[in-house]
């Protein structure tokens, strides 16, 4: 299940040069798209927020740089840190904990707390993809949780970007097997409670991710481009022999299938979220 | 597919040998009653040492013998006049995943299972007992139904995935997977599942989530397959048994990590030896495991049920201090559980 979310989404793959950028265009002063594989001046993607603007490919971003798109300035108040165990045992898996940690400066996939969105008062939780494919283990089934809880507890809605969602952390095995039951009661409590759940789902929610929380969402929002599935598309092409149709699993193939309810550019995100938020305002909230 | 693995070729032959003997006996009526008893002892001896080793990964082969019961076999030795609902109401009748309504112990029960085939044209009907998202629709339904009907609901759990397929995909595996996972959970009738073969991930928990957990001796469940496993940590899908290993996926892991509540003990050499032993075995833990759930009231089952999930997980609380944010510094917030996984894996 793993192994798809190295997969870009079919309909943006372009075969391009794998050259590397000519003498003069130094790495750290440009990026080629994936999509239409133009060369982008970096501060001009900082401006477009990571979004191409020859074809509007929307890279992906780190949970920091989505929380400072989402949340109003010095709104964010983070929960209590988490870290991981090995309760299986793996062999490799604290070394890989701990790498991912090193790498990303955060404590596990998800960055969560509650923040103000355009005024409103939120939990919002957001997974990251570099860390460990942004997959699914026990601290990130227990903030997601505690998440539902607390907004529960504080009438509260709650925002989740669940990109990154390489589904379930298989190092964890059952125990992390068992956060998709964890993470989808916690919503259903919060659901039974009639409280709003935005889930917006980033490039790429596949697997254990996708299949619990993500798609518990009164509303669910994707980024254009974003993978989005059960099965990765290498695991449904070898299994199933067929050639797969264009576009397959994408956001906008989802959304045409009936599984979303509306795709979002990243520049639109924060507005479209905080209009949302403001039909399902109650009285004593904001 | 042979009917046996490998690892039991020593015990075939010599069950073979022993069934010549008889023949011979029986055909010229010699007495060598002392012959055939020291070679049935022999035979035990070696199903003793067979089995009672086996590896993971022998014991995932054995929750896919292609002659251990199917979840309709089940149904055919436990449940009175089943009688069969198909259909999710919107799309089709998915036979990967059957279900309806049978007598359990005297009461009428909702039961739905995967359903794996008997033979090729069975399996290509079944699509190999891998379910589309209709199929779990169809579950849903019948859930809902029993919920509505206060009748309890058993689950047989035997599925290495939900279908990867495109139309799978197209019509919301994901989606679907994460509405029975979500919806079982607080249906407000007493819910009893069973991995009877395979339970891999997903596509198991979508039908999965109960108050009682009960797995057969000879079955797996885990967040991934064995082979997936291996594709991912080395490239290579032949290495299945050692991710096997390494995933805990066996009863006996299981129990320590108090995901299960029972292992259902099988005849020796696995349930397809004797399928009616191992119904008998099963029955009895159903029996017992229901009594006790029909007996708490509602509320507080559906209560405990939640309360069960929410506990799973192994994490400690980042302590940041004034002077020194060091990684190393744990608070340790579950301490009771972690020193039972400790001893488990020891
Ligand atoms: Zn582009």
């Amino acid at each position: 299940m793993l192994r798809v979310f190295r997969n870009r989404p079919k309909f943006a793959t372009v075969k391009v040069n794998k050259e590397q950028p000519k003498k003069g265009l130094p790495d750290n002063l440009w990026k080629r798209c994936d999509q239409c594989a133009s060369m982008i001046y970096n501060k001009e993607l900082a401006k477009t927020l990571n979004v191409c603007s020859e074809c509007g490919y929307h890279f992906r971003i780190s949970a920091k740089e989505r929380l400072g798109l989402m949340v109003d300035e010095g709104s964010f108040e983070p929960f209590v840190p988490l870290v991981s165990k090995n309760p299986l045992n793996f062999p490799g898996y604290e070394a890989k904990i701990e790498k991912a940690r090193e790498e990303t400066g955060l404590d596990d996939a998800i960055i969560i707390g509650t923040a103000k969105i355009n005024g409103f008062s939120t939990v919002i939780g957001i997974i990251d993809f570099s860390f460990m494919g942004g997959s699914m283990g026990s601290v990130v089934g227990e903030q997601l949780t505690r998440g539902f809880e607390y907004a529960i507890e504080h009438q509260l809605p709650v925002v989740t970007f669940s990109g990154g969602g390489g589904g379930a952390r298989m190092h964890e095995g059952i125990f992390s097997l068992m956060q998709m039951a964890k993470t989808s009661q916690a919503r259903g409590k919060h659901h039974r409670a009639g409280l709003l759940y935005i889930s917006v789902l980033t490039h790429p929610t596949m697997g254990g991710i996708y299949a619990s929380f993500a798609s518990l969402g009164d509303i669910i929002i994707a980024e254009p481009g974003a993978l989005i599935g059960f099965a990765g598309p290498r695991i449904v092409e070898e299994t199933t022999r067929q050639k797969l149709p264009t576009g397959f699993q994408t956001a906008e193939f989802a959304l045409e299938n009936g599984m979303l309810d509306l795709i979002v550019n990243r520049s639109e995100m924060k507005d479209y979220i905080g209009r949302l938020l403001t039909y399902h305002a109650r009285d004593e909230v904001v | 597919m042979s009917s046996s693995f490998e690892w039991e070729k020593p015990l075939i032959e010599l069950e073979e040998r022993i069934k010549e003997l008889k023949d011979f006996i029986v055909e010229q009526n010699i007495d060598f009653s002392a012959e055939l008893g020291e070679l049935e002892r022999k035979a035990d001896e070696l199903r003793k040492s067979i089995y009672e080793r086996l590896t993971p990964w022998q014991r995932v082969l054995m929750a896919r013998h292609p002659k251990r019961p199917t979840t309709l076999d089940y149904i055919k030795m436990l449940f009175d006049d089943f009688i069969e609902l198909k259909g999710d109401r919107t799309y089709r009748d998915d036979k990967a995943i059957v279900g309806g309504i049978g007598i359990f112990n005297g009461e009428p029960v909702t039961v739905v299972g995967h359903q794996k085939g008997r033979d090729t044209k069975e399996n290509i009907a079944r699509n190999f007992g891998l379910p589309h998202p209709e199929g779990y629709r169809k579950a849903l339904r019948l859930m809902k139904q029993a919920e509505k009907f206060g009748r309890p609901i058993i689950t047989l759990i035997d599925v290495v995935g939900a279908y990867p397929g495109i139309e799978a995909e197209q019509r919301g595996q994901g989606l679907v997977i994460a509405e029975c996972i979500e919806q079982m959970s607080f249906l407000r009738v007493p819910i009893l599942c069973v991995i009877t073969g395979e339970g891999g991930s997903g596509g198991a928990l979508a039908i999965g989530v109960g108050d009682r957990v009960l797995m057969l001796e000879h079955a797996w469940y885990s967040v991934i397959s064995p082979e997936m496993c291996a594709n991912i940590l080395w490239k290579d899908s032949s290495r299945a048994s050692e991710s096997a290993s390494l995933l805990k996926l066996t009863p006996t892991d299981l129990m320590k990590f108090k995901m299960i509540d029972d292992v259902v003990t099988e005849p020796l050499g696995g349930a397809h030896r004797d399928h009616e032993v191992t119904a008998a075995q099963l029955r009895a833990s159903m029996k017992r495991h229901l009594a006790i759930l029909k007996k708490i009231p509602i509320e507080q089952l559906v209560e405990q049920r939640l309360e069960r999930y929410r506990q799973i997980g192994h994490f400690q609380e980042k302590i940041i201090t004034e002077t020194l944010s060091n990684i190393n510094n744990f608070n340790d917030i579950d301490s009771e559980l972690d020193c039972e996984v400790d001893e488990a894996n020891e």
